[in-house]
């Protein structure tokens, strides 16, 4: 643990091939369990004090903007859901709002209930794969049960209305897919019941213990005016102190009509970004509350051309995943398929952060600042 | 000062490892509440969702009759290329020439289970299997001909 004035005192800028010689470079990765995936990260280090973390992307990269320039309008979106694909819905929303931007498509009532629904239920779902796998990171190997037990009562529901698991494909351009199951409603007013009672159980067994806070407080230290310049958003630059929630900035859908905090946290450090994560499990239930018993009757698809063809020109939106910021820019010609797309994904501009925050801490720090920092490695590379 | 501080510490740090070591043994003596599928062994009783997509399917009724009307609807909206569809020419007994389907050919191993293909579908001739267990021994035996042998298309779909 680092006291305030050591994070301040830290140099910023420290040249790893300057010093006594003993300078020591590692590999982890590409193929390593504490990365989540095929990052690969050259650690300089001088005895256990890292120097310079270099991040090399590339692993998993599948071309999907370029990909995506030969498929239609209707057919892109399902693409995107192997991006960030632990928040697949909402990287579909964001693509099915862009066309809908585009096409000047009105959205039925019902169809804007049932994506925000799915979208904070994703989110849940997200947030309780990163606690558990960000413990698994310090060496707790329970708390990955506890919340894969919850994860997959959000997987049962995704499945019997959106008829997959994972990558869902549930969100058309117009509204969406199928209707609501007839049984939806009642089994995400189970599923919040129990998620009450447990995600106590989460701050007993994990937020409140020792080892854990003296693990995460302090380190990991990133301050507003970085997590700024560095572009951090969603949890992680939250955790900093900036407001960084589009649904607050640019709400979109009916998250205008919900009431929910948004969570700021001015720590700045590691334990920081874990609050402000376990305090949105709870922001998310709350606006599912508020949602679930008023789902307005209606279609939940609008009707659409049968090829969709976006007029000439420039179509960019914004949606809050679970990890950040997500941006879609589409340019068009005036075709069935885009010109060019372009994702901002929120985990490229949070990785390009990780080289600042773990410079001069030790090495078992830098695993949980990453842990931290809530990485999904499709989503880098795309 | 010093020694009731670190003493205060001491406690804490055993409270805070006790309550979640209590959380953990709350588990142990209660396993009924503990969920864990035993997959391969409750095969008979396993049933999954109805809007399951596992594989493309088409249905067949008793008179092994279909209603593909070979309209290349599916195989324009998937965006894998997994559906290819070869057409013949039928004589009607007017002595007409009409398009019907030969083969509906289905590559598995290219599909992503999109539903683009089923939403597609003017005449509700395919629609999503709930069978998710395809590991086969040999890729060829993932390419599938969904069409049965000697079906042809039911009477009155357009």
């Amino acid at each position: 643990m680092y006291t305030e004035t050591q994070i301040v005192e830290r140099p910023a800028v420290i040249d790893p091939f300057e010093g006594d010689g003993e300078n020591l470079v590692i590999n982890i990765g590409p193929q390593h369990p504490a990365t989540h995936g095929v990052l690969h990260l050259v650690v300089t280090l001088n005895g256990e004090t890292i120097k310079k973390v270099e991040p090399h992307l590339g692993y998993i990269h599948r071309s999907i903007e370029k990909m995506c320039e030969s498929l239609s309008y209707r057919q892109f979106i399902y693409v995107t859901s192997r991006m960030d694909y632990l928040s697949a819905h909402i990287n579909n929303h964001a693509c099915a709002m862009t066309v809908e931007k585009g096409m000047q498509i009105e959205v039925p009532a019902r169809a804007q209930y049932i994506r925000v629904i799915m979208d904070e239920l994703t989110r849940i779902a997200s947030h309780e794969l990163w606690w558990g796998a960000m413990a698994m990171d310090l060496g707790a190997f329970t708390p990955f049960f506890y919340a894969f037990r919850e994860r997959e009562t959000i997987n049962d529901i995704m499945e019997q209305t959106c008829g997959a698991r994972l990558t869902m494909n549930y969100m058309v351009p117009g509204g969406v897919m199928a209707d609501l199951h007839p049984t939806f409603q009642q089994k995400v007013k189970d599923f919040i019941t129990l998620f009450k009672s447990n995600i106590d159980e989460y701050d007993e067994l994990v937020t409140g213990n020792i080892i854990f806070q003296s693990r995460t407080k302090g380190v990991g230290y990133l301050s507003k005016e970085d997590a700024i310049s560095y572009g951090c958003t969603g949890p992680v630059g939250r955790g900093s102190g900036v407001s960084c929630d589009i649904r607050k900035i640019y709400p979109y859908e009916v998250y205008n009509q919900v009431q929910f905090d948004e969570m700021l946290e001015t720590g700045g450090d590691s334990f920081s970004r874990y609050q402000v994560r376990v305090k949105e499990l709870r922001e998310s239930i709350k606006i599912i509350e508020q949602l679930i018993d008023n789902v307005p009757a209606g279609d939940y698809l609008a009707k659409t051309k049968a090829v969709l063809k976006l007029p000439k020109g420039e179509f960019y939106t914004r949606v809050e995943t679970a990890r950040g910021e997500l941006g879609v820019y589409i340019v068009s010609e005036g075709g069935t398929t885009p010109y060019r797309i372009k994702f901002r994904s929120p985990g490229f501009s949070n990785l390009s952060a990780l080289d600042h925050m773990v410079r001069g801490s030790k090495i078992g720090d830098l695993m949980a600042t990453m842990g931290t920092l809530d990485l999904v490695i499709p989503d880098i590379d795309r | 000062m010093f020694i009731k501080e670190y003493l205060s510490d001491i406690y804490k740090a055993t409270k805070s490892l006790l309550t979640g070591m209590k959380r953990t043994g709350y588990y142990f003596v209660h396993p009924k509440e503990i969920i864990t599928e035993q997959y391969p062994d409750n095969r008979d009783t396993l049933k999954m969702a109805d809007r399951f997509r596992g594989e493309v399917i088409m249905p067949h009724d008793e008179n092994n009759e279909h209603a593909c009307t070979g309209c290349t609807a599916c195989e324009l909206a998937c965006p894998n290329a997994t559906i290819k569809i070869i057409t013949k020419f039928d004589v009607t007994p007017e002595g007409k020439k009409k398009k019907a389907l030969d083969t509906f050919v289905y590559h598995l191993e290219l599909c992503t289970m999109c539903n683009l293909c089923v939403q597609a579908c003017p005449t509700d001739a395919i629609k999503m299997g709930q069978n998710f267990e395809h590991s086969v021994y040999d890729r060829s035996m993932l390419l599938k001909k969904l069409n049965r042998p000697g079906s042809k298309i039911r009477e009155g779909v357009e």
